[in-house]
Protein backbone atom coordinates (compact mmCIF):
# COMPACT_ATOMS: atom_id res chain seq x y z
CA UNK A 1 0.00 0.00 0.00
CA UNK A 2 2.64 2.51 1.00
CA UNK A 3 5.08 2.12 -1.24
CA UNK A 4 2.30 3.43 -4.02
CA UNK A 5 3.09 7.04 -4.74
CA UNK A 6 -0.70 7.96 -5.06
CA UNK A 7 -0.75 6.25 -1.51
CA UNK A 8 2.39 8.06 0.16
CA UNK A 9 1.32 11.69 -1.57
CA UNK A 10 -2.27 11.38 -0.39
CA UNK A 11 -0.74 10.63 3.10
CA UNK A 12 2.24 13.24 3.37
CA UNK A 13 -0.58 15.97 2.17
CA UNK A 14 -3.81 15.10 3.91
CA UNK A 15 -1.88 13.83 7.44
CA UNK A 16 0.60 13.46 10.08
CA UNK A 17 1.93 10.58 9.57
CA UNK A 18 2.80 7.75 12.78
CA UNK A 19 3.93 4.66 13.01
CA UNK A 20 4.35 2.05 15.90
CA UNK A 21 5.87 -0.96 14.79
CA UNK A 22 4.96 -4.55 16.83
CA UNK A 23 8.78 -4.62 17.35
CA UNK A 24 10.73 -1.71 16.56
CA UNK A 25 8.42 0.04 18.73
CA UNK A 26 6.88 -2.01 21.26
CA UNK A 27 6.44 -0.14 24.15
CA UNK A 28 4.62 2.63 22.53
CA UNK A 29 2.78 -0.37 20.21
CA UNK A 30 1.35 -1.61 23.83
CA UNK A 31 0.95 1.44 24.79
CA UNK A 32 -0.55 3.46 22.07
CA UNK A 33 -2.21 0.48 20.71
CA UNK A 34 -3.83 -0.34 24.63
CA UNK A 35 -5.46 3.01 24.40
CA UNK A 36 -6.74 2.58 21.05
CA UNK A 37 -8.11 -0.84 21.11
CA UNK A 38 -5.74 -1.95 18.43
CA UNK A 39 -5.70 -5.98 18.41
CA UNK A 40 -4.46 -6.57 14.81
CA UNK A 41 -1.83 -5.15 12.53
CA UNK A 42 -2.45 -3.13 10.40
CA UNK A 43 -4.15 -1.12 12.28
CA UNK A 44 -4.65 2.47 10.63
CA UNK A 45 -6.53 5.03 12.47
CA UNK A 46 -7.87 8.31 11.53
CA UNK A 47 -7.54 11.15 14.14
CA UNK A 48 -7.94 14.77 14.66
CA UNK A 49 -5.06 16.78 17.07
CA UNK A 50 -7.25 15.89 20.28
CA UNK A 51 -6.88 12.24 20.03
CA UNK A 52 -10.34 10.96 18.97
CA UNK A 53 -10.96 8.57 16.23
CA UNK A 54 -12.71 9.01 12.85
CA UNK A 55 -11.96 5.87 11.30
CA UNK A 56 -10.47 2.50 11.60
CA UNK A 57 -9.14 0.35 8.35
CA UNK A 58 -7.84 -3.06 9.94
CA UNK A 59 -6.18 -5.34 7.38
CA UNK A 60 -4.59 -5.12 4.25
CA UNK A 61 -6.35 -3.88 1.21
CA UNK A 62 -5.39 -3.09 -2.55
CA UNK A 63 -4.23 0.52 -2.97
CA UNK A 64 -7.72 1.72 -4.55
CA UNK A 65 -9.58 0.63 -1.31
CA UNK A 66 -7.67 1.59 1.05
CA UNK A 67 -7.40 4.75 -0.93
CA UNK A 68 -10.89 4.94 -0.71
CA UNK A 69 -10.89 4.13 3.04
CA UNK A 70 -8.29 7.20 3.79
CA UNK A 71 -10.61 9.67 2.30
CA UNK A 72 -13.85 8.02 4.07
CA UNK A 73 -11.60 9.01 7.39
CA UNK A 74 -10.55 12.78 6.06
CA UNK A 75 -14.75 12.87 5.10
CA UNK A 76 -15.81 11.43 8.57
CA UNK A 77 -13.69 13.78 10.17
CA UNK A 78 -15.40 16.66 8.34
CA UNK A 79 -18.83 15.19 9.25
CA UNK A 80 -17.93 14.70 12.77
CA UNK A 81 -16.42 18.34 13.31
CA UNK A 82 -20.12 19.65 11.54
CA UNK A 83 -18.68 20.50 8.12
CA UNK A 84 -21.00 19.16 6.42
CA UNK A 85 -20.77 21.21 3.14
CA UNK A 86 -17.10 19.75 2.96
CA UNK A 87 -17.98 16.30 4.02
CA UNK A 88 -20.66 16.29 1.40
CA UNK A 89 -17.79 17.03 -1.31
CA UNK A 90 -15.16 14.51 0.05
CA UNK A 91 -17.71 11.51 -0.06
CA UNK A 92 -18.90 12.39 -3.36
CA UNK A 93 -15.16 12.56 -4.71
CA UNK A 94 -14.75 8.76 -3.33
CA UNK A 95 -18.12 7.46 -5.59
CA UNK A 96 -16.56 9.35 -8.57
CA UNK A 97 -12.57 8.30 -8.05
CA UNK A 98 -13.07 4.61 -6.86
CA UNK A 99 -16.61 3.41 -8.09
CA UNK A 100 -15.90 -0.12 -7.54
CA UNK A 101 -14.48 -0.05 -4.22
CA UNK A 102 -16.57 -0.88 -0.70
CA UNK A 103 -16.31 2.20 0.02
CA UNK A 104 -18.11 3.99 -2.68
CA UNK A 105 -21.82 2.72 -1.74
CA UNK A 106 -21.04 3.74 2.23
CA UNK A 107 -19.79 7.65 0.43
CA UNK A 108 -22.85 8.28 -1.71
CA UNK A 109 -24.94 7.09 1.30
CA UNK A 110 -22.60 9.52 3.54
CA UNK A 111 -22.66 12.49 0.94
CA UNK A 112 -26.40 11.98 0.90
CA UNK A 113 -26.38 12.62 5.21
CA UNK A 114 -24.29 15.47 4.49
CA UNK A 115 -26.36 17.41 2.37
CA UNK A 116 -29.24 16.95 4.09
CA UNK A 117 -27.72 17.80 7.06
CA UNK A 118 -26.27 21.41 5.70
CA UNK A 119 -29.11 22.23 3.98
CA UNK A 120 -32.18 20.41 5.92
CA UNK A 121 -33.77 19.79 2.76
CA UNK A 122 -35.33 16.03 2.93
CA UNK A 123 -35.34 15.84 -1.04
CA UNK A 124 -31.31 15.42 -0.78
CA UNK A 125 -32.16 11.58 1.59
CA UNK A 126 -34.72 11.16 -1.44
CA UNK A 127 -32.30 11.78 -4.11
CA UNK A 128 -29.74 9.75 -2.14
CA UNK A 129 -32.69 6.75 -2.72
CA UNK A 130 -33.38 7.35 -6.13
CA UNK A 131 -29.37 7.39 -6.57
CA UNK A 132 -29.08 3.18 -5.43
CA UNK A 133 -31.95 2.35 -7.14
CA UNK A 134 -29.36 3.13 -9.75
CA UNK A 135 -26.49 1.66 -8.59
CA UNK A 136 -25.24 -0.54 -5.56
CA UNK A 137 -28.31 -2.05 -5.68
CA UNK A 138 -27.40 -4.69 -3.22
CA UNK A 139 -25.11 -3.68 -0.97
CA UNK A 140 -26.33 -2.63 2.51
CA UNK A 141 -26.12 1.05 1.64
CA UNK A 142 -28.80 0.65 -0.55
CA UNK A 143 -31.13 -0.89 1.88
CA UNK A 144 -30.28 1.83 4.70
CA UNK A 145 -31.21 4.19 1.93
CA UNK A 146 -34.31 2.77 0.61
CA UNK A 147 -36.28 4.23 3.73
CA UNK A 148 -35.72 7.36 1.94
CA UNK A 149 -38.30 6.96 -1.27
CA UNK B 1 9.20 12.61 -17.79
CA UNK B 2 10.77 10.91 -14.67
CA UNK B 3 8.53 10.78 -11.80
CA UNK B 4 9.17 11.19 -8.31
CA UNK B 5 8.36 9.31 -5.71
CA UNK B 6 7.07 10.43 -1.95
CA UNK B 7 8.65 8.81 1.14
CA UNK B 8 6.00 9.04 3.58
CA UNK B 9 8.02 10.45 7.05
CA UNK B 10 6.74 8.37 9.56
CA UNK B 11 6.71 9.42 13.14
CA UNK B 12 7.41 7.46 16.62
CA UNK B 13 5.61 9.73 19.22
CA UNK B 14 1.83 10.14 18.75
CA UNK B 15 1.78 13.05 21.36
CA UNK B 16 4.49 15.12 19.18
CA UNK B 17 2.25 14.66 16.18
CA UNK B 18 -1.34 15.99 17.86
CA UNK B 19 1.05 18.62 18.54
CA UNK B 20 1.41 19.12 14.73
CA UNK B 21 -1.96 17.98 13.73
CA UNK B 22 -3.49 20.97 15.60
CA UNK B 23 -0.32 23.51 14.69
CA UNK B 24 -1.08 22.62 10.71
CA UNK B 25 -4.83 21.76 11.05
CA UNK B 26 -4.15 18.43 9.76
CA UNK B 27 -5.53 15.12 10.65
CA UNK B 28 -3.30 12.21 12.63
CA UNK B 29 -2.64 8.84 10.34
CA UNK B 30 -1.87 5.79 13.11
CA UNK B 31 -0.18 2.67 11.85
CA UNK B 32 0.43 -0.03 13.71
CA UNK B 33 2.31 -2.32 11.37
CA UNK B 34 3.94 -5.33 11.88
CA UNK B 35 5.44 -4.90 8.56
CA UNK B 36 9.43 -4.87 7.77
CA UNK B 37 10.21 -1.25 7.59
Amino acid sequence: MYPDPRVAKFITEQFVPVRFHVKDQHDDFQRVGGKYGAQWTPTILIVDADGEEHHRIEGFLPVDDFMSQLMLGTARAAFDRNDYAAAEQLYRRIVEQFPETEAAPEALYWAGVSKYRATNDPSALKATAAAFAERYQSTSWAKKASVWR
Amino acid sequence: MPTTTTEIAWGHDLERALTDAKARRKLVLIDFSAAPM
